[in-house]
């Protein structure tokens, strides 16, 4: 077994009299794609945003390479290296492409704000590598050549990437994909899974999927975690997650047919 | 994509500094000599003024895109402060005028520190209403202390134009006034402004991204305050005589027009625009002499006053350009040079124009 990144403890939390989740356990191992999957409902984006710090759980704790994130601010779990995209994209749509991915690097420069003004030493050396960085970013992700475009200007699926480009460029230990897959064609969800294991195997990041596609799901993760009601029913590889009998009747039954033939 | 030459950068950069100072020193020559008469003149400082209160306001609402409804509010504290300090320094005024104009500013930064804090907790455009309650409690205040002179004000204000310096104030408004500018243009292209324009974006993915929104709406805030300060010290000792209700909730809608009209996030809209606006009564006073000689003395009384329509033009207008250009006259686009630099270097073709 790897070492774990992102280990997740006993996370529980409830809105007024709904449980959501119930001391919700799992890990993703360096430099695997893990997936939790579940129903609508089942809690997987609860458990995101208690990731990312938007709630602060009832009951348990989150480490990220064996430090806790309890009680930081959304910004500082990012800046300890946990990035997310979102399942309803949000991208800085005013922004160009290329601002897109340097804004997500401005807590990794140090320049000050008079250097900033007057293009001094500090400013063009910081610039020069963002612009850089962002650039190779961009190529990672296959928009090359659009970093002066408009975010709002680009197709959804090259969004979608962008999105990812511009986690990835908050230097992330972790990568939480919310659904990357969600409103994609067939043949942009085939790049989308090319373009994550590039990623992973490039970047060494470890990422955390959540997704309804279960092609995706299957050809990608190489860990799941089954959510269900708030409670992990099943965990293992894809192939156990499959043919375990609560998973299947929690909701995969009839799809997971489709991915055996 | 090309990396970034910030050697050609600052060469335009240069050349712009160059033609502000060549525009500059005619201005000053043109008022020194004499040829711009103390009218003009008043208009032209007045109008440098709104510029610097206007660009100062496009901090917020442009690049962080927050509404402020209490901007005035800020110029007041900075008026009186500067006023109150050039008014019982003994140092000449040229001295104490900057430094009185600089604590005018830190003073208004400080004020805007502190509301920033409690309304920048609150999404939404509470910070619309914040400030709007702050300008009206600030101007209150102002009406009720002793210091500050109560409802009749401050006046006998020391002035640095003189009969032999005509030019006084205005060598210190307009460099301010393009200080200002430059500091907008290049904050907001700095990792900085490309922070706050994020949260102006969206700001759960700006704070997913490692942005402290919560510190960048601070800094922005109390940069915005600062300057607006700074505009209303230089207005306080352009009029001469200062009152709270010349600070009223009237001025912020002001301010917030020059920038709305110009277009929110666009510096050379907000530039026009306040020029364009402060500059608009006078026209209207001189259209409307013009037209009460010509016409019937019934409606000589109409068109004497027409300058007084100010505000029912200001509606007008707002709702033209709200209608036919939703986002100001100039969206967010800037004057640039380097496009003019590239049609000046292009080689001409034969016949053309």
């Amino acid at each position: 077994m790897r070492p774990i990144v992102l280990q997740v403890e006993d996370l529980t939390i409830h809105f007024g009299g709904i449980q959501a989740l119930e001391a919700v356990s799992f890990y993703v191992e360096e430099n695997r794609i893990a997936g939790l999957i579940g129903p609508n409902g089942a809690g997987k984006t609860t458990v995101f945003n208690l990731l990312t710090g938007v709630y602060a759980p009832d009951r348990g704790d989150i480490y990220l390479d064996g430090r806790s994130l309890l009680g930081k601010k959304t910004y500082q779990r990012c800046q300890a290296g946990l990035a997310r995209t979102f399942q309803n994209i949000r991208l800085f749509k005013d922004m160009t492409v290329e601002e897109n991915v340097t804004a997500a690097m401005v807590a990794q420069y140090s320049y000050p704000l008079v250097s900033g003004l007057f293009r001094g030493k500090g400013y063009r050396r910081d610039e020069k590598d963002a612009a850089m960085r962002a650039e190779e970013l961009l190529e990672l992700t296959g928009l090359a050549g659009s970093g002066h475009l408009m975010a709002r200007q680009l197709p959804y699926g090259q969004q979608r990437k962008l999105e990812i480009a511009r986690a990835l460029a908050t230097r992330p230990q972790v990568l939480l994909l919310d659904e990357p897959a969600a409103g994609m064609n067939p043949a942009e969800t085939s790049e989308l899974k090319d373009m994550i294991r590039m990623i992973r195997d490039r970047l060494s990041i470890s990422v955390l999927l959540i997704e309804h596609d279960m092609n995706v799901v299957m050809d990608l993760c190489e860990y799941i975690f089954v959510l269900d009601y708030g409670r992990i029913i099943c965990r293992g590889q894809c192939q156990h997650v499959q043919n375990d009998p609560k998973v299947i009747e929690a909701y995969l039954g009839g799809e997971m047919n489709g991915v055996h033939a | 994509m090309a990396l970034p030459d910030f050697k050609k950068r600052a060469r335009v950069s240069l050349l712009a500094l160059g033609l502000t100072g060549l525009v500059f020193l005619a201005l000053h020559l043109l008022i020194a000599r004499g040829i711009i008469d103390p009218f003009i003149r008043g208009i032209l400082n007045v109008a440098c003024i709104n510029v610097l209160a206007a660009v100062s306001l496009n901090l917020i609402t442009g690049l962080l895109g927050q509404l402020v409804l209490g901007h005035a509010g800020f110029m007041l504290v900075g008026a009186y402060t500067a006023a109150l300090i050039t008014k019982h320094s003994t140092l000449t005024l040229g001295l104490s005028l900057p430094l009185a104009l600089l604590a005018g500013g830190l003073l208004s930064a400080a004020v805007g520190f502190l509301i920033a804090l409690p309304a920048l907790r609150l999404r939404g455009d509470y910070l619309a209403i914040v400030t709007l309650g702050f300008g009206e409690i600030i101007r209150v205040v102002a009406n009720n202390l002793s210091f500050t002179g109560g409802p009749g004000g401050l006046s006998g204000i020391k002035s640095l134009t003189t009969r032999q310096n005509p030019a006084g104030l205005f060598d210190l408004i307009f460099p301010l006034t393009v200080f200002a500018i430059f500091f907008s243009y290049s904050f907001g292209t700095s990792r900085h402004g490309r922070a706050v324009r994020s949260i102006r974006e969206d700001e759960i993915a700006a704070e997913s991204s490692g942005i402290n929104t919560t510190y960048y709406k601070l800094l922005t805030l109390t940069l915005a305050a600062f300057f607006a300060g700074i505009a209303g010290g230089l207005y306080a000792h352009q009029i001469g005589v200062i009152a709270p209700s010349r600070f009223d909730f009237n001025r912020s809608v002001e301010i917030l027009m020059m920038v709305v009209l110009g277009g929110m996030g666009s510096i050379t809209g907000a530039i026009i625009s306040a020029a364009f606006l402060t500059a608009l009564p006078e026209m209207l006073r001189g259209a409307g002499q013009l037209l009460s000689s010509v016409l019937p003395d019934v409606m000589t009384g109409f068109f004497n006053n027409f300058d007084q329509y100010r505000m029912l033009i200001y509606s007008v207008l707002l709702v033209l350009v709200m209608l036919f250009r939703p986002k100001g006259l100039l969206g967010r686009s800037e004057f640039r040079l380097t496009p003019l630099l590239k049609l000046a270097a292009r080689p001409r073709k034969g016949g053309g124009a």
